[in-house]
C-alpha cells in the first residue's frame, strides 16, 4: 500500500520533545538512563511519564545522578545486550566525554538524542551546535535533524543504523535546542505496528552472559591497539551505506524521507550553494525559494551525516557550483572557522574541483538568525561566484562592536 | 567450566605481582559468588593484570569501562538483566580498588547505592594508587609514605586519616555492609556470600596488603593482613540495616608498632626525630577502634 507522507489526518500538534520521546518509546528501548538538563528536559520528562503509565513494556528507566553516570549505565546495559537510549545536551554531553570514547571503543550501539545547546563560559542555555561538534572524534555516528518530524524519525533510523552488525557504533541524533525541542508543530507519531515493522528487536552476538562468559573493555597494548581504531574506522565507512539504506527503508514503511547522508534542495543547476545542517536549513530554504522565484540559481546542500563524513557524496553534490558558502553554529577557536567548513574544504583538497568557498559562523549561544542575514550571506556569495575572489574566507556573521 | 569448579573462575596466568592482594581478593569473591555472576571492574591493577588482550583470566562475564564509573556500569548491567527477564539469580558484582571506590568513583557508586540496585560492590583496599606507582588515596593510612605523600625532612608522610568508607555506604541505607580482610579467607567468603544473597546494594570493604606498594616480602601478604586486624587498625564487622550485628574480637591486641615496622612505607617513623609521637598517634587510632567496636570485650 502506498503511503502518503502528507496525510494530514495522521498529524497531531505536539512539542518536538514529545515527538522524540514518542519515537524513543516505540523503538522499544530496554534501558533508558538520563539526567535532566535544559533544553533536553522535556524528552526525559515525557519518557518518565510513559514509564509511570506503563507505556514502555520491559524497560528499566535509571534516574541517575549525573550525565556521566547516564552514559556509563548505558555502557553496562548495552554490553549486557539491551537496547539503550539517552538524551542530553551541552554541559551534560561534555560530562560524558570520556565515556563517549569508551562506548564507541567497546562497539556499543547506544542511541542518544543530543539537543544542541551552547557551552559555557559564559553559561548559556540557548541553541548552537558547539556541544556535539566538539565530540566529533569520539567515534560516535552523528546525524543532524532539520525539523521535529525528522528529529523523531531519526531516532528510529538511528537504532536501525547502529545495531547493524557491520556498524555497531553508538549514535547521536542531533536536534537544535528550543528551535526544535520546544516548538509545537504538526507531526505524525509513528504507531507501534509501524515501528515494529521498521525496527526488529536487538539481538547482539556478543554480550555479558554467565552462560557464555566474555570480557569487555580489556587492556589493549601497543601491539593490538591500532587494530581497534582501524576497525572503528571501517565500521564508520560501513555506516555510510547503512545510513542511506535506513533512510530508504524508512521511506518504504512511512513514506517520509529526509535524505540519506545528504540532501540537495534546488541543487541540480545551482551556481551558488549554501551548505549547512540542522534547523537553520528551514530558514535557508525559505530564502532560496525567494531567489528561485526571481530565477536566480541558488541551491542548498543539507548535510545529514557529519560522522561518518560523506566526503564523496558532498564532493559530488558540490562539483558544479560556482561558489559555495557554509553556514554553521560552531567554531574551532584558533582556526576561526566551524568544523563543517574545515571538513568540506579538506574533502575537496585532493580533487580537481576548485570552487571558491567561504563560511559564516552564525547563531552562537542562540542568537537569532533572520532571513535578512541569510540574504546578505547569499548576496556576498553571489559576488564571489561572479568574481571568483574571496575577501574574507571565514567570519562571524555578526559582532556587536560596542560589546567588545 | 562447570559449577563445581569455582577455583578456576579467575584463572592462573594473569600478570599480577607475586603475593598480589587483588588476585587473592578477586578469587575469594568468585569462590563465594559462584559462576552465575557478572563482574564490573573499574580501572586499576586488577583490570590491567587480568585482561591483556587477547588474554583474559576471567571465566565469568566481565566488563571494564572507566576508572570512575563502576557503580553506574553495574547499575546498567542490573537494569538490563531485569528488563530482559534474565536477572534470575545472576549476581552483579562490582570490584574496584580504593582509588576507584573511595575517590574518583564515589559519585557513581553513591548513585547506585541510593537507587538500591541489586548489586554487591567489593572495595579491594590496598591503601594507595598501586596501578600508577603508589600514590596516596583517601584510603591511605596516617603516617604512610607514598610517592605523593612522601616522608621528608618536614613530613612524616600521609597526614590524613583513612576515609571511613563503610560508614558512608551504611549512610546510603544499604542493607548489608561489612569489612573483611584477605588475611581471613573464610571471613571474606562468608561475607561476600551474605552480600550477594542480600537483595539491594551491598558493600564489602576488604583490606588488602600490597607487597609492592607497602614494601614487604611477597610471601607475607596474608601475614600482613592478619597483623592489621590483630593490632586493631582494621576492625572486622558487619552492619545490617544500619546496626552492627557482628564484630571479630581481638583478645590480645598487638601493638601497632609490630605492624608498622614490618613495612617500608612506615620505616621513616622509626628513624626520624619525633617519629615515636606519630606512632603513638597511630596507636591511638587502633585504641579508638577497640573502644568503638568493643574489639577486646
Amino acid at each position: 500500500m502506498a503511503v502518503n507522507p502528507n496525510d494530514k489526518s495522521k498529524m497531531v500538534v505536539v512539542e518536538g520533545s514529545y515527538a522524540v520521546a514518542h519515537a524513543a518509546k516505540v523503538a522499544r528501548p530496554q534501558v533508558i538512563s538520563a539526567y535532566p538538563i535544559t533544553p533536553q528536559t522535556h524528552i526525559v520528562e515525557d519518557l518518565s511519564q510513559f514509564m509511570a503509565d506503563g507505556d514502555i513494556p520491559n524497560c528499566e528507566y535509571i534516574n541517575v545522578e549525573s550525565e556521566f553516570s547516564a552514559i556509563s549505565a548505558l555502557i553496562g546495559a548495552s554490553a549486557t545486550g539491551a537496547r539503550t537510549y539517552s538524551a542530553t545536551t551541552s554541559q551534560g554531553l561534555f560530562l560524558m566525554h570520556e565515556a563517549l570514547f569508551n562506548a564507541s571503543g567497546m562497539r556499543l550501539p547506544i542511541v542518544m538524542t543530543v539537543v544542541n545547546r551552547a557551552v559555557g563560559a559564559p553559561i548559556n542555555i540557548w541553541n548552537d551546535q558547539q556541544d556535539s561538534i566538539a565530540q566529533r572524534d569520539s567515534g560516535w555516528i552523528q546525524l543532524y535533524a532539520e525539523d521535529t518530524q525528522e528529529a523523531a524519525d531519526m531516532v528510529l533510523q538511528a537504532f536501525k543504523i547502529c545495531e547493524d552488525k557491520n556498524v555497531l557504533l553508538p549514535i547521536m541524533v542531533c536536534m537544535d535546542g528550543f528551535v526544535l525541542s520546544h516548538v509545537y508543530e504538526p507531526v505524525v507519531l509513528m504507531d507501534q505496528k509501524e515501528a515494529d515493522e521498521y525496527l526488529p528487536p536487538f539481538k547482539p552476538d556478543h554480550y555479558l552472559d554467565p552462560k557464555n562468559p566474555m570480557s569487555f573493555g580489556t587492556l589493549g597494548d601497543p601491539s593490538v591497539y591500532t587494530e581497534f581504531r582501524y576497525m572503528q574506522e571501517q565500521a564508520m565507512k560501513n555506516a555510510l551505506s547503512v545510513i542511506e539504506k535506513a533512510a530508504d527503508d524508512f521511506k518504504k514503511v512511512t513514506g517520509r524521507y529526509y535524505g540519506g547522508l545528504i540532501e540537495g534542495y534546488e541543487l541540480d543547476d545551482a551556481e551558488v550553494v549554501v551548505v549547512s545542517f540542522g534547523s537553520i536549513l528551514g530558514t535557508i530554504k525559505d530564502v532560496v525559494d525567494e531567489y528561485r522565484a526571481n530565477g536566480e540559481k541558488i541551491g542548498v546542500l543539507k548535510v545529514r551525516s557529519f560522522r561518518p563524513f560523506p566526503t564523496e557524496a558532498i564532493n559530488n553534490a558540490l562539483k558544479n557550483a560556482k561558489a559555495i558558502v557554509v553556514i554553521e553554529k560552531d567554531i574551532s577557536i584558533g582556526r576561526n572557522e566551524g568544523a563543517l567548513f574545515t571538513e568540506i574544504k579538506a574533502g575537496l583538497y585532493n580533487t580537481p574541483t576548485r570552487i571558491p568557498m567561504t563560511s559564516y559562523m552564525v547563531g552562537h549561544g542562540g542568537r537569532d538568525i533572520r532571513t535578512s542575514h541569510i540574504k546578505e550571506i547569499i548576496e556576498a556569495t553571489k559576488k564571489v561566484a561572479e568574481t571568483g575572489k574571496i575577501d574574507v574566507e571565514s567570519q562571524f556573521n555578526e559582532v556587536k562592536e560596542d560589546l567588545l | 567450566m562447570s559449577d563445581n569448579q569455582p577455583f578456576n573462575l579467575l584463572t592462573a596466568g594473569h600478570n599480577g605481582c607475586a603475593g598480589c592482594c587483588d588476585a587473592l581478593a578477586a578469587k575469594y569473591v568468585l569462590m563465594a559468588a559462584g559462576p552465575d555472576c557478572i563482574v564490573v571492574n573499574p580501572t586499576g591493577c586488577l583490570e590491567v593484570m587480568t585482561t591483556p588482550f587477547p588474554r583474559s583470566a576471567w571465566n565469568v562475564p566481565w566488563i571494564h569501562s572507566l576508572f570512575e564509573n563502576g557503580g553506574a556500569v553495574a547499575s546498567g548491567v542490573e537494569a538490563a538483566l531485569i528488563a530482559m527477564g534474565r536477572k534470575g539469580n545472576t549476581k552483579v558484582i562490582g570490584m574496584g580498588g580504593d582509588g576507584s571506590t573511595m575517590d574518583i568513583g564515589i559519585g557513581a557508586l553513591s548513585g547506585a547505592f541510593e537507587r538500591n540496585h541489586d548489586i554487591t560492590y567489593v572495595c579491594i583496599d590496598n591503601e594507595a594508587y598501586m596501578n600508577t606507582g603508589v600514590q596516596r588515596s583517601s584510603g591511605t593510612p596516617f603516617g604512610a609514605s607514598t610517592t605523593t605523600s612522601p616522608a621528608g625532612s618536614k613530613s612524616y608522610g600521609n597526614n590524613t586519616n583513612k576515609k571511613d568508607m563503610p560508614a558512608i555506604m551504611v549512610a546510603h541505607g544499604s542493607p548489608y555492609v561489612a569489612t573483611t580482610s584477605i588475611g581471613y579467607a573464610n571471613d571474606m567468603m562468608k561475607k561476600v556470600k551474605k552480600a550477594v544473597d542480600t537483595v539491594g546494594s551491598t558493600y564489602i570493604h576488604a583490606h588488602a596488603p600490597c607487597p609492592t606498594g607497602w614494601g614487604f616480602d611477597s610471601s607475607k601478604t596474608i601475614e600482613m593482613a592478619k597483623l592489621a586486624v590483630d593490632c586493631c587498625l582494621w576492625p572486622l564487622y558487619e552492619i545490617e540495616n544500619g546496626e552492627i550485628t557482628a564484630v571479630k574480637k581481638i583478645k590480645d591486641p598487638k601493638p601497632v608498632e609490630e605492624y608498622l615496622k614490618a613495612q617500608s612505607r612506615f620505616k621513616h617513623l622509626f628513624k626520624m626525630e619525633g617519629g615515636d609521637k606519630e606512632i603513638e598517634k597511630i596507636q591511638q587510632l587502633a585504641d579508638k577502634n577497640i573502644a568503638k567496636y568493643g574489639l577486646d570485650k
